[in-house]
């Protein structure tokens, strides 16, 4: 079974059936897609702020990241619930969409980075400055391209 | 209004921009980026201000640190947002869900004003509280409400099942003051 026939299937399933044969699903979705990009942003930029020297200075790294967490746990549960059935209704479309491949990418990467990274060498307290402010400059970066090239799914094919 | 949208659009840079196949898209993106950082931010603040995160930092640590950014943010999305209209001024004009993400704005607007005007008179006692008064926490969610409600309206402009050039209820031509000439009969 081939990845394209995996996609195949996910379109077919009850969740996209459902989804493309509404009019107003995918819309209202979306529109929740992007109050989780709020949330999950919002998360995201205190912390990585903070890693560059900006923000809120006056806290430690360590306490930023870990008030920021419960938000930016919560925004990535609001994207997933909200992604994974915008992208179940149009699975082919995705299969042959290069900025679909983009932001899985990097959203594999910096999900990857953040747990096994970013979070553990904040916790070391005598981590050196210059590493948490590439840190900070390399989370950034990754959510950035993630939301933008999710953005791009609309409009490239 | 109608005849300064009219104007807007028959400007060539208006048409040049709708159809650009690179620059529409990347004000579009621009847009959404910039809507991360501005509402990310100012969510960010009202959390703190509603109690439910980052409940041990002063508040006006949050206010005086993050509410910048949440400027910054401000200034790229007006201006991206106008671009956009720019580009689609009559269509956006008559668009109801565009009608009523103004009025949100608006009012979100209105709520931040009534809630930093009470915050000059009096001093701020709860700076530290992990959870502020109630009608701090109330216009923190009135703001977060609001805001989230404005980006729904913004995605639905995209769709066109209320457009002035279809078959539409009364109720709907009234509130997008459709025009007789935009119908097509």
């Amino acid at each position: 079974m081939s990845l394209y026939d995996i996609f195949d299937s996910l379109e077919r399933g009850p969740i996209g059936e459902a989804i493309r044969t509404s009019h107003w699903l995918f819309p209202v979705i979306e529109a929740f897609h992007l109050i989780g990009l709020v949330v999950l942003g919002g998360a995201v930029l205190v912390v990585d702020l903070r890693l560059l020297g900006l923000g809120l200075t006056k806290q430690t790294i360590a306490r930023v990241t870990n008030a920021a967490k419960p938000v930016l746990y919560c925004g990535i549960a609001m994207m997933f619930a909200t992604g994974i059935p915008l992208a179940l209704s149009e699975m082919i479309k995705l299969y042959y969409n290069r900025s679909f491949w983009v932001k899985v990418t990097a959203l594999a990467v910096v999900l990857i980075f953040t747990f096994t990274v970013k979070h553990p060498l904040i916790r070391r307290e005598n981590t050196n400055r210059l590493v948490l402010f590439l840190i900070g400059l390399i989370s950034m970066t990754l959510w950035f391209t993630v939301a933008g090239s999710g953005r791009w799914i609309g409009f490239s094919s | 209004m109608r005849w300064f949208a009219e104007w807007l659009d028959s400007h060539a840079w208006s048409t040049a921009l709708h159809e650009s196949l690179h620059m529409y898209p990347i004000v579009e993106s621009t847009h959404v980026l910039s809507l991360m950082v501005f509402v990310g931010t100012l969510f960010m603040v009202d959390f703190r201000l509603m109690g439910i995160a980052f409940r041990n930092m002063p508040v006006s640590e949050l206010t005086s640190r993050i509410l910048p950014w949440t400027t910054l943010g401000f200034v790229v999305i007006v201006s991206t947002g106008l671009m956009l209209f720019y580009a689609i001024p009559v269509r956006t004009y008559h668009s109801i869900w565009f009608r009523f993400k103004v009025v949100l704005i608006v009012a979100a607007g209105i709520n931040a004003w009534l809630f930093h005007r009470r915050m000059k008179k009096k001093p701020v006692i709860w700076n530290d509280d992990p959870v502020p008064p109630l009608h701090v926490r109330a216009s923190a969610a009135v703001s977060v409400l609001v805001w989230s409600c404005v980006i729904i309206c913004g995605r639905m402009i995209a769709y066109n099942w209320f457009d002035c050039d279809k078959q539409q209820p009364a109720w709907v031509q009234f509130l997008a003051g459709c025009v007789p000439e935009d119908l097509i009969h």
